[in-house]
């Protein structure tokens, strides 16, 4: 076999892995999106909320204490505790849920009706708003996030490939696993939305909010509810990305990847999420790889942006969205 | 009692549709010119303008550019940053390539060029819509800032990648590189900045303007009673692009000097402008420009009184500026969606009665 194309297949494994992640971040703004109309720019600060949470709670740090020294003079930095990783992801869970509860109370709850472009502007300023607060809460420099997960070459895969191929594939451990506990996470909720009572009046307020409160489903807990389920997919995420490169402000831009995967698949699709995100993560890597050479490289930043461009160009709503049906 | 209109009758057609029909806003809008022509050019130091006026008056540019395509016809855009790397890139080459050609030329050639490059970029959004389009143009975003950074040819292959500004004089006077008096560059981009707002609040007054606000009400009703949305969307994205174009090109230019794409025209630019017109009024001009001050100066408020006043660190108060902009986003959203500019009206129907309500 030539060389070219075992990198190729080499490159096309890793993109296909990417994609479970990208389409992981993209479930979070489906959910939102198909419960209440919220097209959530601050998913990926979300994500990078909860991983600074987490590693917070982890390693004992005393929340604002750069803004309490600042104030009163003090040098408090940690609790002086190292809570085991278990812990610290419920207890990060308890506040996804409070912070999707303060969400929908203080800001969603007023916008009820409004225009959507409207709702996301208003999540482009919250996640303004808990980008600032983050950093104010945990501080701003990179973080270490450890919980455990395996890292490192796979050498099974490695050795395998070698005999095949003669040149082993370097495929990261912590990218097999993301992978798992991505199609996992995906297959629960899709499972969750399908098959429960609390995924089904989701789906019922997803399809019309006023037959939805007329047969008795609670709006407000249904919001809450998939604001608290997409802080822990978000949860999620950043423990993923968090491990692979640290803890850092760049975690916020995974939003920024998400969204042509939501262009591309649709906005109100779970598989449209799962395949677009497939899509782009082997498109961008097969591209940079191909063409990336011979054009200065870097394209990963743009491709999966032109590419959803170019499908939305013939396909208005997306590969897998509904059919806009507008009226006067 | 300040502010009233009593014996202010208009007697034509032409004097009743002018800007401002009210003779005390006629005079407080003369009063505003000559003391910013006039006046403020004697009292200015570097500090100033570098800090608080350049900003200002480059960014209003920017701003009500942005009004035109958001506020008056109802595309959001998330490219602002990418288009105005365009404006700047573009004087850059012509700066260096046309040295003997007056900036003026350059800069009105730079935003033609933002103005093309605005077009295709607007294309799609003959098709596609609302956030829809608004993601799209995160595609003009991050495709420009790339090309930007990776093709040479951009930067005359220059070793590190930045683009600097050589000195250019106007009627003998530098006014870009490093010789430059305050009240040049201050005067020159008012200039700009003048004749940006009159232009751009009689082509939103105007036909043009109407058809655009036609398309942002309801763009399917608009092309029902007559509005074709081709030229209507495509004109706003032009125009749009002309003054983002034009404010890029003075930003680099006339206000940095230096430009490295990637730091100074990434999407936090883009999100800026758009926060400086929501937070100022969307469709509205004077909204442009309260949305700019407030945004430049919020940041020079925030570190004089908590780094110079209390002795912070910087970077609590750079993160309590991200807060505070956020919030005042979400807090404007709920509370006043027209802005500042709607506060504004506001407070002159109030003054107008003042101090007899009844």
């Amino acid at each position: 076999m030539p060389d070219q194309l075992v990198y190729a297949m080499e490159v096309f494994l890793n993109g296909l892995m990417a994609g479970v992640l990208y389409a992981l971040v993209a479930l979070g703004f489906v959910l939102i999106y198909k419960a209440s109309g919220i097209f959530n720019y601050a998913q990926g600060v979300m994500a990078l909320f909860a991983a600074m949470t987490l590693v917070g709670v982890m390693e004992g740090q005393v929340p604002f204490s750069h803004l309490i020294n600042a104030v009163l003079g003090t040098k408090v930095h940690h609790f002086g505790w190292h809570l085991p990783a278990l812990i610290g992801i419920v207890s990060t869970v308890v506040i996804m849920v409070v912070l999707a509860w303060l969400v929908q109370r203080i800001i969603f709850k007023h916008l009820v009706g409004q225009e959507p472009i409207i709702l996301f502007m208003a999540t482009i300023g919250l996640a303004y708003f808990m980008e600032g607060f983050g950093d104010m809460m945990w501080g701003s420099e990179i973080k270490k996030l450890d919980v455990g997960l395996p890292q490192g070459i796979n050498l099974w895969i490695d050795e395998t490939t070698y005999n095949i191929f003669d040149y082993g594939f370097f495929i990261d451990n912590l990218d097999i696993f993301a992978t798992i506990i991505a199609a996992i996470l995906v297959g629960g909720l899709v499972i969750f939305s399908q098959y429960t009572k609390e995924g089904r009046a989701m789906r019922a307020v997803a399809d019309d909010h006023q037959a939805a409160l007329s047969v008795g489903v609670s709006l407000n807990f249904i919001w809450i509810m998939v604001w608290s389920v997409a802080g822990f997919v978000a949860l999620v995420a950043g423990i993923m990305w968090g491990t692979k490169s640290g803890v850092q402000f760049s975690l916020s831009l995974i939003a920024l990847k998400a969204l042509p995967v939501l262009m591309l698949g649709g906005f109100t699709s779970i598989p449209g999420a799962i395949v677009g995100g497939l899509i782009i993560g082997v498109g961008e890597k097969l591209f940079e790889f191909t063409v990336g050479p011979l054009i200065g490289g870097a394209t990963e930043n743009w491709f999966a942006y032109v590419l959803a461009l170019l499908v939305l160009v013939f396909r208005p709503q997306g590969l897998f969205g509904e059919k806009i049906i507008e009226r006067v | 009692m300040f502010y009233r209109e009593a014996g202010d009758f208009s007697k034509t057609y032409r004097e009743d549709s002018q800007t401002f029909p009210i003779r005390f806003d006629r005079y407080r809008y003369y009063a505003v010119l000559l003391i910013a022509f006039a006046i403020i050019p004697f009292f200015l130091n570097d500090y100033w303008v570098n800090a608080i006026f350049l900003p200002f008056l480059i960014y209003s540019i920017a701003a009500i550019g942005l009004n035109i395509l958001t506020g008056y016809c109802g595309q959001v855009s998330l490219g602002t940053g990418g288009f105005m790397a365009v404006g700047a890139y573009a004087t850059y080459k012509l700066m260096t390539s046309f040295p003997e050609v007056s900036m003026v030329v350059h800069i009105l050639l730079a935003g033609g060029i933002t103005a093309f490059v605005g077009v295709l970029f607007g294309l799609p959004s003959l098709r596609i819509k609302g956030f829809y389009l608004a993601v799209a143009t995160l595609a003009a975003q991050f495709f420009l800032v790339w090309l930007f950074n990776r093709v040479p040819w951009f930067y005359n292959n220059s070793a590190s990648g930045q683009i600097n500004s050589p000195e250019r004089t106007l009627l003998g006077v530098p006014i870009t590189g490093a010789n430059t008096e305050p009240w040049a560059v201050y005067l020159f981009c008012l200039v700009f900045v003048a004749l940006s707002a009159v232009i751009a609040r009689n082509l939103t007054r105007g036909a043009m303007g109407r058809k655009w606000m036609a398309i942002r009400d309801m763009d399917i009703a608009a092309e029902i009673i007559g509005v074709n949305p081709l030229t209507a969307k495509l004109s706003a994205f032009a125009i749009s692009s002309f003054f983002v174009g034009v404010s890029g090109a003075l930003f680099f230019s006339v206000y940095l000097g230096a430009v490295e794409v990637g730091e100074v025209f990434g999407i936090n630019k883009s999100f800026l402008v758009l926060f400086m017109i929501i937070i100022g009024g969307l469709g509205s001009i004077f909204g442009s420009f309260a949305g700019a001050a407030f945004l430049v100066l919020l940041p020079v408020l925030l570190k004089n009184v908590l780094v110079t006043g209390l002795g912070w660190p910087t970077d609590i108060a750079a993160h309590l500026e991200f807060m505070i902009v956020g919030g005042l986003i979400i807090v404007f959203l709920i509370m006043e969606p027209h802005g500042i500019a709607q506060l504004w009206r506001i407070a002159k129907e109030k003054l107008r009665l003042w101090p007899f309500p009844h």
